[in-house]
């Protein structure tokens, strides 16, 4: 159970963590999600006592990280962004020698490396000095790190960075098989890794919480009522005066055709379902819809909307032509 | 700790540096014990060692340069310091492990008095004294050498450095003679090491008020001796800044056969207080 309340961060005049306060349940995978400099890292820094905060509180099942760092630290396996790696040991020396601080009885240590060795799949490397290794046998020997000792919360900045496919999708196994025995924290800026893996979701932007919530209750937040359709056209006068007489419309984007199809991006007005009043338009305008359906919002568009600069909003804006103006403009 | 200190005591020797200091610093205790001891004949290989304190001057930055720069360049130091152990049980398992070095060529060089011995007459009571003193001596260096390195992520610049202070300290008796005895010239040299402390102060603490006490206190403090009575500042700094003079307490060992416990316990206690400065340095990253 990780307890943050206001956490801030300041490096001089800069705010890299502004006001963050969550809870994280136990036997979960929280995933942090944010675009690089947003404070993930600096975050994950606080939580594990490697950084000191400004203000506010972090509380590892119940222990205070400023007040009772070594009580809190007990609990957590860290990753950090960089794997902190001794080159000149064998992964096989380096996981021993991080069992020992970690004050593994003496006669576990043996068996917990072998083990640990055996799940994040560097026992045939154990033998080969840390700075010989590939990046990705280099990150799970670092996981290796994080997990000995089993603590009750491992925190992972940026697991999968520097793997190969195949490597991530064992990583992420075996992050999902840790599950339920541990809370599991992960930051990444890879969307699809945090929909597949997390049961939870932070997003952080700019030092502070601007969501959180399950993949679906995010999902469906952020529901649109954007509807996309393709027209068997290539007249776009026609579709646009179609589109006139449907009422609650607010604007519409229409591609360029490609053999004879255009893609049509309509938003109504407010939350309205205007799906069956645009079939029946099209219908009576006698244009073939071959597709209608509404717009599939990804965690990708709700973090690009939530994330997003004002400028690049109002370049999406500017984008779709709304349909009053091309109406007076006639 | 013991954790720390085998790793740190294994990477030494997994690296070149643990044989290049061990290896330097035995050629030279070798070529002094031949020419001085074998060649000559002078008994006493106390004095054959004070010959050789400007190599460990050299040589123990090249021991300590890694200690903590190393680790903050590889961004280690982000694991030993979210681990369950203290900062203090970190900097002691690499301190104790950089002394195990150390005092292995010393340990070797153990057996020069017995060589002495068996060729003639030797004194091996103030050889051994002696050999004791450098260990002292190696408790500060390295202890100097350490906090110098966890003020920098670079090796270089921590083994330069640390070679600077270590080659002051070690010329610090000669430069002393040069610091003017007038009550004037030593109340503006306390003054500026007033300065000197007062900027230090603020720098760490950036607190006003404490700056500003301290500077008052210490102002109020240089001042009204000298008001009183001038006679006690004549000469007053050189006696002050002359306790440092480390190169003192080994002569008292290799020269005048003194055993000098007064010197040793300076050795340890400054060495105390470096190895307090290190934990204070790193601990101070995590809030800068």
């Amino acid at each position: 159970m990780i307890e943050v309340k206001n956490l801030v961060k300041q490096y001089g005049d800069h705010t890299a963590v502004d006001d963050l306060s969550f809870t994280v349940g136990e036997g979960q995978i929280y995933g942090f999600l944010g675009p690089n400099g947003a404070g993930k890292s600096t975050t994950m820094n606080i939580m594990t006592g490697f950084l000191g905060l400004t203000s506010g509180q972090v509380l590892i099942n119940g222990h205070d990280i400023t007040e009772e760092p070594e009580e809190a630290r007990r609990c957590i396996g860290y990753l950090p962004e960089q794997p902190p790696l001794y080159t000149d040991m064998t992964p096989r020396e380096y996981l021993t020698f991080a069992a020992e601080l970690k004050s593994v009885p003496k006669d576990e240590i043996n068996g917990q490396v072998e083990e640990i060795m055996k799940l994040v799949r560097i026992t045939e490397m154990q033998d080969r000095l840390i700075k010989n290794l590939s990046k990705g046998y280099r990150q799970r020997v670092g996981l290796a790190q994080a997990l000995i000792g089993f603590p009750e919360i491992i925190i992972l900045d940026e697991p999968t960075v520097g793997l190969d496919p195949k490597q991530i999708i064992e990583i992420r196994d075996l992050i999902k098989s840790l599950a339920g025995k541990h809370t599991v924290i992960l930051s990444s800026h890879i969307l699809s890794e945090v929909q597949e893996i997390c049961d939870h979701i932070l997003i952080i932007h700019h030092g502070k919480l601007i969501a959180d919530g399950t993949p679906r209750e995010l999902e469906q937040r952020m529901r649109s009522s954007v509807v996309e359709l393709t027209a068997k056209t290539e007249d776009e006068e026609a579709v646009r005066a179609i589109l006139r007489t449907v009422p609650g419309l607010k604007s519409a984007a229409c591609q360029r055709p490609k053999n004879g199809e255009m893609l049509i991006r309509v938003t109504p007005e407010q939350d309205a379902d205007v799906r069956e009043a645009l079939f029946r338009a099209f219908a009576g305008g006698d244009v073939p819809l071959l597709m209608l359906r509404p717009e599939n919002v990804s965690l990708e568009s709700i973090f690009i909307q939530l994330t997003a600069d004002r400028t690049y909003k109002w370049v999406r804006r500017k984008r779709a032509k709304p349909v009053e103006k091309e109406a007076e403009a006639e | 700790m013991s954790a720390v200190y085998k790793r740190e005591l294994k990477s030494y020797f997994n690296s070149m540096i643990g044989y290049v200091f061990i290896a330097v610093v035995m050629v030279f205790i070798g070529i002094y014990f031949m020419i001085v001891n074998m060649n000559v004949g002078f008994p006493y290989f106390a004095s054959t060692l004070s010959s050789t304190l400007i190599i460990f001057v050299f040589a123990v930055p090249l021991l300590t340069m890694k200690s903590m720069a190393e680790e903050r360049k590889a961004g280690t130091d982000q694991m030993l310091l979210t681990y369950p152990v203290s900062t203090t049980a970190v900097i002691l398992g690499k301190y104790f492990a950089m002394m195990t070095v150390y005092a292995i060529p010393l340990a070797i060089s153990c057996l020069c008095p017995i060589v002495i011995l068996i060729g003639g007459v030797g004194s091996p009571l103030i050889d051994y004294s002696a050999i004791l003193a450098f260990l002292c001596l190696g408790f500060l260096f390295v202890a100097i050498g350490m906090f110098i390195s966890s003020l920098t992520e670079s090796q270089i610049i921590a083994a330069v450095a640390s070679m600077a202070v270590l080659l002051v300290l070690f010329l610090w008796k000669s430069l002393v003679n040069y610091i003017p005895t007038t009550p004037a010239a030593t109340l503006i040299g306390f003054l500026v090491l007033l300065g000197i402390i007062v900027l230090a102060l603020w720098h760490i603490t950036k607190s006003r008020l404490v700056t500003g006490i301290v500077a008052a206190a210490g102002a109020v403090a240089a001042v009204v001796p000298y008001l009183v009575d001038r006679t006690l500042y004549d000469g007053l700094l050189q006696r002050v800044l002359g306790v440092f003079a480390i190169y003192d307490t080994i002569s008292n060992f290799t020269s005048y056969y003194v055993f000098d416990i007064a010197g040793l316990l300076l050795y340890l206690s400054v060495a105390a207080l470096f190895v307090f400065l290190t934990v204070q340095s790193v601990q101070k990253r995590r809030w800068s």
